[in-house]
């Protein structure tokens, strides 16, 4: 073991972890509002707009994240007439491109969360706001949605962590994230135990927090 | 009961005779991923200039050779895990890689170039057809400085851990943008989408691309050889040391060197070189 460039690769993989960061918590952010939207067509009683909503999810969730990041990266950039469009300006970018893939990914999961944590709500429940004259929309407001973000926490906090590890793909896009920096140290030192061990130790550590995180909220917000 | 006993017997035997036939023969790491020196043809078969060299040269030794596809990132690591026994990917001699494994002399060696679409201004770049950057002449440092000037500001995009990247890190052409690849063709991918505004590889690859997909990829500067790029390309083997395997890597040195200097000789190493480069690549 050389522990001498473990403590010199440190610094590099910390300076990394913020790309990890900003690209998580940017495709979290974006990948929420997706899953909000879609679990919401999903739930529409109309078959057209659901059947739609579960096409999205059964796609996005059916294909490896790598093959999405490839599409949006390499295949769509070798459409010449899209590169002359406003899109360009975006999809040039990696760092975009792999939001964009993560973000309609975990969008895709979140839907699924959201949706089946609508569905378990009990009916006694909205039965018993009825009963004492609600009206449905604050029925939905602050009795349905508030019990159906507490019930997706454990699944979401699952998801959050599963998305903080599909970041590394990111590296695959020229990105230079944690694991794309030990790649890098990788290719000029030859020493791949060294360098993967303290990189998947980053990750471990980013897991620990959000685990944590997770389980204070769960504990906060328990029912009883 | 029995059926299991059998069983368990066919499995042992087969391993035992997987093990055994490995021991017997030569295993040759390379990427398959860089055409003309090393490639992948449609049927998934390994191809190239590499893979017939090496077949060549352990027809030399008397060893029956078997080639290992291995991605690029990953090869001198993969060599040091004794997954293979040498390297043949188009692995230039260079100082950095010899602190962790050795190479036998080299066979061939071909040099690096910029790489544009058509019509990119770098076109217009002014500088002789080839330097060596061992030597420290003003033409040399005249070039380097032209290239430094047509890099800066613009995307360089080249293959991660090869002496392309070395060369862009080295500070020769100052503080570059560098983006890097796991393989060379998704750097001629984004070279073609625009992602890239310049590219640095083997003129061949570029070449070779060019023709391959008929998109407009032009190769711009001189030909650039010396420096951060090496010393051409050797037979990459592990140090050799004490223990049996050790030794066993000491001879496959000696061995490699031997067969390269007779296939230089009876003219097999150009006679290869011209059938893929279209040049006497050989050396």
């Amino acid at each position: 073991m050389d522990f001498d460039l473990m403590i010199t690769s440190l610094p590099k993989l910390l300076s990394a972890a913020v790309i990890t960061l900003k690209l998580l918590s940017a495709s979290l952010i974006i990948g929420l509002f997706i899953g909000f939207l879609f679990a919401v067509l999903r739930l529409n009683k109309n078959p057209f707009i659901s059947k739609f909503a579960y096409g999205y999810s059964y796609l996005f969730r059916g294909t490896p994240l790598l093959v999405q990041i490839f599409i949006i990266y390499y295949g769509l950039g070798q459409i010449e007439w899209l590169r002359s469009t406003f899109l360009w300006v975006i999809l040039k970018e990696p760092y975009w491109c792999a939001i964009i893939a993560f973000a309609l990914n975990t969008g895709a999961y979140t839907s699924e969360i959201l949706r089946s944590a609508f569905q378990t709500i009990k009916p006694g429940i909205i039965e018993a706001g009825k009963s004492l004259g609600i009206s449905s929309k604050i029925i939905l407001y602050k009795i349905q949605i508030p019990v159906a973000i507490r019930q997706s926490l454990p699944a979401y906090g699952n998801e959050i962590i599963l998305m903080m590890k599909g970041t590394s793909l990111a590296s695959t896009v020229t990105l230079m994230d944690i694991t794309g920096v030990a790649k890098h140290i990788v290719s000029t030192t030859y020493k791949p135990l060294e360098v993967f061990l303290l990189a998947g130790g980053i990750y471990l550590f980013m897991t620990f927090i959000i685990h944590n995180v997770i389980k204070y909220l769960e504990k906060k917000y328990s029912f009883q | 009961m029995n059926k299991l006993k059998t069983f368990g017997l066919g499995l042992l035997i087969s391993l035992f005779l997987t093990i055994s036939s490995n021991a017997e023969s030569i295993k040759i790491g390379t990427e398959g991923a860089y055409p003309p020196w090393n490639n992948t043809d449609a049927s998934g078969k390994l191809v190239g200039f590499e893979i017939e060299l090496g077949n060549e040269l352990c027809k030399i030794i008397k060893q029956e050779c078997t080639f290992v596809p291995q991605d690029w990132d990953g090869m001198i690591p993969a060599l040091l895990m004794r997954k293979f026994d040498v390297i043949m990917a188009g692995m230039s001699i260079t100082p950095e890689r010899q602190k962790t494994i050795t190479f036998s002399q080299g066979y061939a060696t071909e040099p690096a170039t910029l790489a544009v679409m058509k019509g990119s201004s770098l076109e217009s770049m002014n500088t002789p057809d080839a330097i060596n950057l061992n030597r420290s002449g003003s033409d040399v440092k005249k070039t380097l400085k032209t290239i430094t000037e047509s890099l800066a500001g613009k995307t360089v995009c080249t293959q991660t851990g090869t002496i392309h990247q070395n060369f862009l890190e080295s500070g020769d052409v100052g503080k570059v943008n560098v983006r890097t690849y796991k393989t060379q063709d998704e750097v001629n991918l984004d070279l073609t989408s625009g992602r890239c505004d310049v590219a640095l590889a083997a003129k061949a690859s570029f070449v070779e691309f060019a023709e391959a997909s008929g998109k407009a990829v032009v190769t711009v500067g001189p030909n650039l050889a010396g420096g951060a790029f090496g010393d051409g390309v050797g037979v990459g083997i592990r140090q050799g040391g004490d223990d049996t395997i050790g030794k066993r890597d000491a001879k496959l040195l000696k061995d490699f060197n031997k067969a390269i200097d007779k296939a230089r000789k009876d003219g097999t190493i150009s006679k290869l070189a011209i059938k893929w480069f279209g040049d006497d690549v050989s050396m």
